[in-house]
């Protein structure tokens, strides 16, 4: 290990429209070391990381590799230099065999031909000195997502990277898979000539396996820490800019009837794959339900079938007492539903319409905007002005496309366009999931005055903090079960993790005497 | 820099970017002619006198005018048809089958049936059009039930169509005689002149209409509203309670409605008896008018007109300047590849301005 740094960036600086990603944020990573880059949502640790793996040209700044100013025009200059990543979303294609993805898009010893065999080896080489142990010829779309992921670390460290980059690599992963991945990083830096850099915004983890801390918040980088020399209330106070057990003041629900019923419901996934098995849960007017679990253990597929997107296998969903099991969202229509989809993007907007034309999605069939199958662009103009000017909606007019907006404004235009027609129901998914945290707090904030008005919510997000400040009651979903349904003053996050991972509420023992932790919801009548 | 001055700044650019839409179609033909001046000179061709020609021979009186409308009528239709299926999220390459259905409706209309003239008129468009709709109407329903790939399914039914016509041209509807074709179509049934002297008929006008109509209906109807949400995101569509199959049956059908128009007007407006082969791949030339004109109709109309003039054009420059008519094509693909290569220009652009504005 030598004096110099493996990786310095300096005073980067990264804009885009309408958002300074990141302010001359420095970094600077060792030889041998896990370096966490800490910082919640939108705070620009993506941003950085995608400059230093040449996705992006930052505006200012540099970057040094081993103290030689480098500029990364592009991945593939990243990967030539040995810099590797691994991003949320796999870059797997699914049919193809494990060695067939290492070595997609490498030139190979035989000139146009592939080499499998001399590949098969040196992945077999790689897995066994790092223990990522994976079958070269398993098809990629038959693994889990956590053997998938060791498929994209082969993929970095067969084309050479010293320097790991791993985005968020836990959010998809199961506390035994984290586990395994941790073992994984720490063989991977054993020798001290590579390095790895951690993004995550999981205090816990980046505890348990970071050599340093780097902390970013609203694009600036805050602190950079010895992890052995601090802690996760300290961690958690520069990271989100203030004491974190800021709790939202909330009156105390006044829960009126069932308006959501589910009963044993089965619900498979795109691969066919039962993802929810057999869930039960209730929601009341005037509640929020706060459905806790990490990422991908059926709240998405659970959340598709309540609005009509997925036709579950078995069981039932009511609304008000009418089964609604196999209606799709067209005929939901009537029921008065609110889905805000985890994927605002994708399915939540048109990014092409206007903002006028995003606005009245789900009414454009009815007056006052159209009349005998014609659109009345007066009323659909007049409307979209009032709920951008409600919702306090960022942008230039309602003629504007979707797409120009940024993230925060654009999931302002999908609450805007759900929660105006007064929903009696609302599904709402991951809805601060990417957002800054002023936007998120707005997002909250929405959700209690719909629940004053006497709504009943489903919040479904991974953020436990989230799940706290605004529940009612929680219910947690493991593998598509529910392993129990609790009072946040009757829970501890520890327990709520238990819970998170597999853990059923009956088996846990004398919970409620354990709490160590202050009462998460100190509720206070402040009507 | 505050919201208010940003805000103002993107208003400017929404501007902008309207001027520069309307600009790139016409930038990619004047590129087209550049780059085919080289191919010209390549030939031993003075590019300036083959222009020349081929502009006199597009418009260089009314007759030749007239010639060049003629030939974009059925541009127009088949444009408008592939537009209307793209703005929904389907590729209808079948637009050329659909026209050779469209026609024969028109023609076995036209010759079989003995009905009055405006009635008769009437009642063979009526039929090319609902021929047309049935050959679209096939892989939409193929696509919306059974999740058939329409781009196949259209390809592979054009021929079926081509040797459908090929059938009754040589046997039910064949004209007592040498030649294979079919009886002419009744006066009745004729598409009556613009006025008199002039080989421009009724179908300009009709052709405008759908025009009209396509605007108004993708842009301020609730169906159009639907059409254009599933072919822009077809999971928000869903989300948003549409039911996108049946809305994408529906634009292939109307497509293919209008597909048929095209071969039923050409029928009953200019070649009055069917032959084999009697389209010179209008159906497919209506994909690039639709690309071409960026899949707004009035894009398509200056398109089928551009392409019009072109295939017009054509033979006049042949006879001045001694080049093949396969210079045309080279025209028209130029002028393709250069709106695309232009649409990731105007994309870049449009970067540009973002970071401008940042």
């Amino acid at each position: 290990m030598g004096e110099t740094p493996f990786l310095r960036m300096e005073g980067i600086t990264k804009t885009f429209p309408g958002v300074v990603a990141n302010d001359r944020v420095n970094l600077e990573v060792r030889h041998g070391e896990i370096h966490a880059l800490l910082g919640e949502n939108g705070a620009g640790k993506s941003t950085l990381m995608n400059v230093l793996y040449g996705l992006y040209q930052p505006n200012r700044g540099r970057i040094l590799l081993e103290g030689r100013p480098v500029t990364i025009h592009s991945p593939e200059e990243a990967i030539r230099r040995g810099i590797g990543m691994v991003h949320q979303h796999f870059m797997l294609v699914p049919p193809l065999s494990v060695t067939e993805n290492v070595i997609l898009g490498l030139p190979g010893a035989r000139g146009i031909l592939l080499d499998r065999d001399q590949a098969r080896q040196r992945i077999q080489e790689i897995s066994h000195s790092y223990g990522l142990e994976v079958d070269p010829d398993a098809p990629v779309g038959a693994l889990s997502v956590g053997v998938q992921q060791r498929v994209e670390i082969i993929k970095a460290l067969y084309r050479g990277a010293r320097l790991l980059i791993l985005d968020e690599p836990t959010a998809v992963l199961t506390p035994q898979e984290i586990q395994g991945l941790f073992a994984v990083m720490r063989r991977l830096v054993a020798d001290g000539h590579n390095a790895i850099v951690f993004i995550s915004h999981k205090l816990d983890e980046v505890m348990a396996i970071s050599d340093r801390v780097t902390v970013l918040r609203n694009g600036r980088d805050v602190a950079t820490l010895e992890t052995r020399e601090t802690n996760k209330a300290e961690l958690a106070r520069l990271m989100v800019g203030r004491e974190v057990l800021f709790r939202i003041e909330k009156p105390p629900a006044q829960p009126g009837p069932v308006v959501l019923e589910i009963q044993d419901l089965v619900v498979r996934d795109d691969r066919g794959v039962p993802a929810v098995r057999g869930l039960s849960l209730q929601v009341r007017q005037g509640e929020i339900l706060g459905l806790a679990g990490v990422d991908g253990n059926g709240q998405r597929e659970l959340a598709e079938a309540i609005a009509g997107l997925r036709i579950p296998e078995a069981g039932s969903i009511r609304i008000h007492g009418q089964d609604v099991t196999r209606l799709d969202a067209g005929d939901l229509l009537r029921f008065n539903l609110a889905y805000i989809p985890e994927d605002r993007q994708r399915e939540g907007l048109v990014l092409d319409f206007t903002l006028s034309e995003n606005f009245v999605a789900k009414r454009f069939r009815h007056p006052p905007f159209s009349a005998r199958g014609f659109l009345r662009r007066p009323a659909i103009l007049a409307f979209a002005r009032r709920l951008i000017r409600r919702f306090d909606v960022r942008a230039p007019g309602p003629e504007v496309e979707a797409r120009k907006l940024s993230g925060g404004n654009q999931q302002k235009v999908v609450l805007a366009r759900e929660l105006s027609q007064e929903p009696d129901l609302i599904i709402s998914a991951q809805a601060t999931r990417g957002l800054d945290v002023g936007a998120a707090e707005f997002v909250e904030q929405q959700m209690l005055a719909q629940r004053a008005r006497g709504a009943a919510v489903l919040y479904i997000s991974s953020e436990l903090e989230e799940i706290f400040n605004l529940s009612d009651r929680i219910a947690v979903i493991h593998r598509g079960e529910i392993m129990g349904v609790v009072r946040p003053d009757q829970v501890t996050p520890e327990e709520l993790g238990l819970m998170m991972a597999g853990i059923r509420r009956d088996d846990l023992s004398g919970s409620a005497a354990l709490a160590q932790v202050p009462d998460p919801t100190q509720e206070e009548a402040s009507s | 820099m505050s919201t208010q001055v940003r805000a103002a700044g993107m208003v400017r650019m929404v501007r902008w970017e309207r001027w520069l839409h309307l600009l790139l179609p016409v930038l990619a033909i004047l590129a087209s002619f550049l780059v085919g001046s080289l191919f010209l000179w390549a030939l031993g061709v003075d590019p300036v006198t083959a222009y020349s020609a081929l502009v006199k021979g597009a418009f260089g009186n009314s007759r030749l005018a007239t010639t060049t409308v003629l030939k974009s009528i059925p541009l127009i239709f088949a444009g408008l048809a592939v537009t209307l299926a793209y703005r929904g999220g389907v590729f209808n390459i079948g637009a050329e089958g659909q026209l050779y259905l469209g026609a024969l409706f028109a023609v076995w209309a036209g010759t079989r049936l003995d009905l009055p003239f405006p009635g008769h008129l009437l009642v063979a468009l009526a039929l090319g059009i609902l021929g047309g709709m049935i050959w679209g109407a096939i892989p939409g329903y193929l696509k919306a039930t059974r999740d058939m790939n329409e781009i196949i399914v259209t390809i592979l039914m054009n021929y079926i169509a081509i040797f459908t016509v090929s059938y009754f041209v040589h046997g039910p509807l064949k004209e007592e005689g040498w030649n294979t074709q079919t009886d002419a179509v009744a006066e009745t049934a004729r598409l009556p002149a613009l006025w008199a002297g002039t080989r421009l008929h009724y179908g300009v006008v009709l052709a405008l209409l759908c025009l009209v109509l396509v605007y108004v209906l993708l842009f301020h109807t609730t169906l159009g509203y639907r059409i254009r949400m599933v072919g822009a995101n077809i999971h928000g569509a869903r989300y948003a309670g549409i039911k996108t199959t049946w809305i994408m049956a529906l634009a292939m059908a109307l497509s293919g409605g209008l597909a048929g128009l095209a071969g039923a007007v050409e029928l009953l407006g200019v070649q009055y008896r069917l032959i084999d082969n009697f389209s010179p791949g209008w159906g497919f030339d209506a994909i690039a008018v639709a690309l071409v004109g960026r899949l707004n109709p009035i894009g398509v109309l200056i398109a089928a007109l551009f392409f019009g003039a072109l295939r017009n054009g054509a033979n006049s420059m042949q006879t001045a300047v001694r080049v093949d008519v396969v210079v045309i094509y080279i025209l028209q693909g130029l002028a393709i590849v250069f709106l695309i290569a232009g649409s990731s220009v105007d994309n870049r652009i449009r970067r540009w301005l973002d970071a401008w504005q940042a």
